[in-house]
């Protein structure tokens, strides 16, 4: 594995992004865009058991010195390890699964190969952004999918929600990458170095910092900062808010960037920078965010009535869970979440896209039911993401939130976070149980019959539903003890609770809406709060937006007050130019000194001229006068 | 009659010459003044040999006749003077012959 190879699996979808710009055709820009993937997800799957092999504190890096500032050599590179190689193989192959699902599902929009070049550009930063050795260049890539997430949520920018969404997933996130950047700066700052791993080189992540900020430790300052550029991407609270909107965009969009793998690269962060986490003793703050947001986030998801919309909320939740994840039981617990909710949610957003498409366009679970008789395979994968996403025993869902609570168990002060993560499964079980309840049950109450979807859609949904059922007892012992990770056993009581709730939240769900007149506006769970997202966004009009509307007035006063000055200053420059110019140049120097000089001499010139008239008798007269003067001198002076 | 009735005479001559040539326009007239100036120089010469310690020695008498030579060249090179200044200005005006100032 050389490091030109590696560089291969970014630069390719690159490339593939920078030809595909130029196309009309939509076929032939799905068709590099698919091959240039595949090149990626071939090299990555070669790559995968080198890293594979490296233990929990082992890394290959691969570093090219960038940029060279006096003493400073900036290092742009890859690392290769297990976290590294399976991000790596989960985002290539859902990432090509979705663009071939894209396929069918952008078919009829005329701008399909923008479509493709947009998704190329996207994995050529997700992938970047999961290989970087450097926290610099994993920043410039985590803009690059920041700028793609925009451009795919507002891809159909006719829609005024769409552009409206895409504005505020850009806006939204940039405060938690200012975050980033700031932490990014303080970590160059107090290292001297922004390389992950320099094989025991003093690298970030590997020299023990001692350093303090303000007052603060810098592991915890510098943690505590990436962690909110994290927070702004993975739409933890507070900063949750643009995720639903981001639904606006095209569904595999949804599945791709706002649910398998953008949305993970908090996550992502959190898990390759965690020995900072640990240095700085943040994890706390990392776990209790992350139960809040899942908490928060599964109770809105019970009020809502866009298919898409409780997926988004059900994704906020999971990122919570990774959170908690991350926070108790280390990277591995964290990321085992992060890989099973790639695939079960990526199934769960294309079936929804499958079923939205398939009920024309409609994404008001009011107005579906009866899916299940006309969309069998879709509903199939479906149920399968669900059990998944609800951690049916045995599924891969199953395992991770099961490590998720073991570790939460295992120490005494997330005890409370384990109840809450407890709690959050429950909710998730009923919500997940309304939702399949209101699409696949009863009749179909649109206008139209729902169809079942084209071939290239339901292949994906099959081989996602294959992984997310096996994939969890398949590999979870590997990830497990490959990644670093906090050793938590397994108590009984963690086991039952994980499996009653599960259980008790299908049953609960299935007692509150058996029977019951669905599409109506009778909902028990669809409460004012809940179906008003808890008010976030009329919170944040409120509070930050008035204090930025107060702002506005102030700073425009402000301006005013500048103008004025500035004119004020003007005019006494003006003033001072002239008296320079009237009273110094043109009376003092020209008039003065230079004309008056001038009509001086021309006046004596003048004078002397006029003795010079040519005039005979005139000199004779002079001399006469002379003469008479000299006579008289003479005389008088006897 | 005493020598300062006789050099009282030639200042008043020779003031009247002088006033002559100053004012006068005519070139001739101004010459005839130079001739009154030169004979109130010729009469200073007579009166002082006149009422000198030895005037048996014909010093004054020498030098006014030499003076009157002189003068009659003079004249005859002034009259030329002016018949070539006329023939060239067409006029004796001194007033007009101002062609020593730059123009």
């Amino acid at each position: 594995m050389t490091t030109k190879l590696l560089a291969l699996i970014p630069l390719l979808p690159l490339v593939a992004a920078a030809v595909t710009s130029g196309f009309q055709c939509g076929r032939r820009a799905a068709a590099v865009a698919i091959a240039a993937l595949l090149g990626s997800c071939i090299i990555a799957l070669a790559a995968f058991p080198l890293a594979w092999a490296q233990g929990p504190q082992e890394h290959l890096t691969f570093d090219i010195p960038w940029l060279t500032v006096g003493e400073t050599t900036i290092n742009f590179g890859f690392v290769l390890d297990p976290l590294t190689g399976v991000m790596l193989a989960m985002v290539t192959f859902i990432g090509l699964l979705i663009f071939i699902y894209s396929i069918s599902y952008m078919k009829n929009d005329s701008r399909m190969a923008r479509f493709f070049c947009y998704l190329s550009l996207f994995a050529a930063g997700m992938l970047g952004l999961i290989l970087a050795n450097s926290l610099l260049l994993l920043f410039m890539c985590w803009e690059i999918v920041g700028l793609a997430s925009y451009l795919l949520i507002s891809f159909w920018f006719h829609k005024p929600a769409a552009a409206a969404a895409g504005k505020k997933a850009f806006i939204v996130t940039r405060i938690g990458d200012l975050g980033l950047f700031i932490g990014l700066l303080l970590a160059f700052k107090t290292t001297g170095t922004l390389s992950f791993y320099d094989e025991g080189q003093g690298g970030l992540l590997e020299a023990p910092m001692g350093a303090t900020v303000l007052g603060f430790n810098a592991a915890a300052v510098i943690s505590l900062l990436l962690f909110f550029g994290a927070v702004g991407k993975s739409g933890q609270l507070p900063l949750h808010v643009w995720l639903p909107d981001a639904m606006e965009g095209p569904t595999p969009v949804s599945a791709l960037i706002h649910a398998a793998t953008m949305v993970a690269a908090g996550v992502f962060l959190v898990a390759r920078t965690h020995p900072l986490f640990e240095l700085g003793n943040t994890l706390p703050v990392v776990a209790w965010t992350g139960a809040f947001t899942a908490l928060v986030a599964a109770l809105i998801a019970l009020g809502q009535y866009d298919l898409k919309r409780i997926l988004a909320y059900s994704t906020i939740s999971q990122l919570g869970l990774m959170m908690v994840g991350l926070g108790v039981g280390g990277v591995a617990v964290g990321m085992f979440h992060l890989l099973m909710h790639a695939f079960f949610k990526a199934l769960l957003f294309l079936g929804a896209g499958s079923i939205i498409h398939g009920c024309h366009e409609e994404q008001d679970i009011r107005k579906m039911g009866g899916v299940w008789n006309s969309m069998r395979i879709t509903s199939v994968a479906y149920l399968c993401g669900t059990a998944a996403l609800v951690a049916f025993p045995f599924t891969s869902g199953f395992f991770s939130k099961d490590e998720i609570l073991a570790g939460a168990w295992a120490n005494e002060w997330s005890k409370p976070i384990f109840w809450i993560a407890a709690a959050v499964s429950l909710l998730t079980a009923v919500y997940m149980t309304r939702q399949c309840l209101y699409v696949f049950a009863g009749t179909h109450r649109g206008e139209q019959e729902p169809h079942e979807s084209h071939k290239v859609m339901t292949v994906p949904l099959v081989l996602l539903a294959v992984f997310s059922l096996g994939l969890g007892v398949l590999v979870h012992e590997q990830v497990l003890n490959n990644l670093p990770r906090v050793a938590a056993t397994h108590k009984t009581i963690v086991v039952v609770v994980s499996v009653a709730v599960a259980l008790g939240g299908i049953m609960l769900g299935w007692l509150v809406y058996r029977g019951r007149k669905l599409g109506a506006d009778s909902d028990p769970l669809a409460i004012a709060p809940l179906r008003e997202k808890l008010w976030f966004d009329e919170l944040y009009a409120a509070t930050i937006g008035r204090a930025w509307v107060v702002l506005t007035i102030i700073w425009e006063q402000l301006n005013e007050l500048m103008l004025f000055l500035r004119d004020l200053v003007v005019a006494m420059a003006r003033w001072v130019s002239n008296l320079f110019a009237e009273t110094g140049d043109r009376k003092l120097i020209d008039s003065l000194a230079f004309d008056g000089m001038c009509d001086t001499l021309r006046g004596v010139g003048r004078l002397a001229a006029r003795t010079q008239h040519g005039f005979l008798p005139g000199y004779l007269r002079v001399i006469a006068f002379g003469a008479v003067a000299l006579g008289l001198l003479v005389y008088l002076m006897k | 009659m005493t020598l300062e009735h006789c050099l009282i005479l030639s200042a008043v001559l020779f003031c009247i010459g002088l006033f002559g040539v100053l004012t006068r326009r005519n070139a001739i007239v101004v010459l005839f003044s130079i001739e009154i100036m030169l004979n109130a120089a010729n009469l200073n010469f007579i009166a002082f040999w006149r009422y000198s310690e030895n005037p048996t020695l014909l010093h004054g008498p020498l030098f006014a006749l030499f003076a009157i030579a002189v003068a009659a060249a003079e004249v005859a090179v002034g009259l030329a003077l002016v018949i070539a200044v006329y023939r060239h200005f067409k006029t004796v005006d001194l007033e007009k012959l101002d062609t020593l100032k730059e123009e």
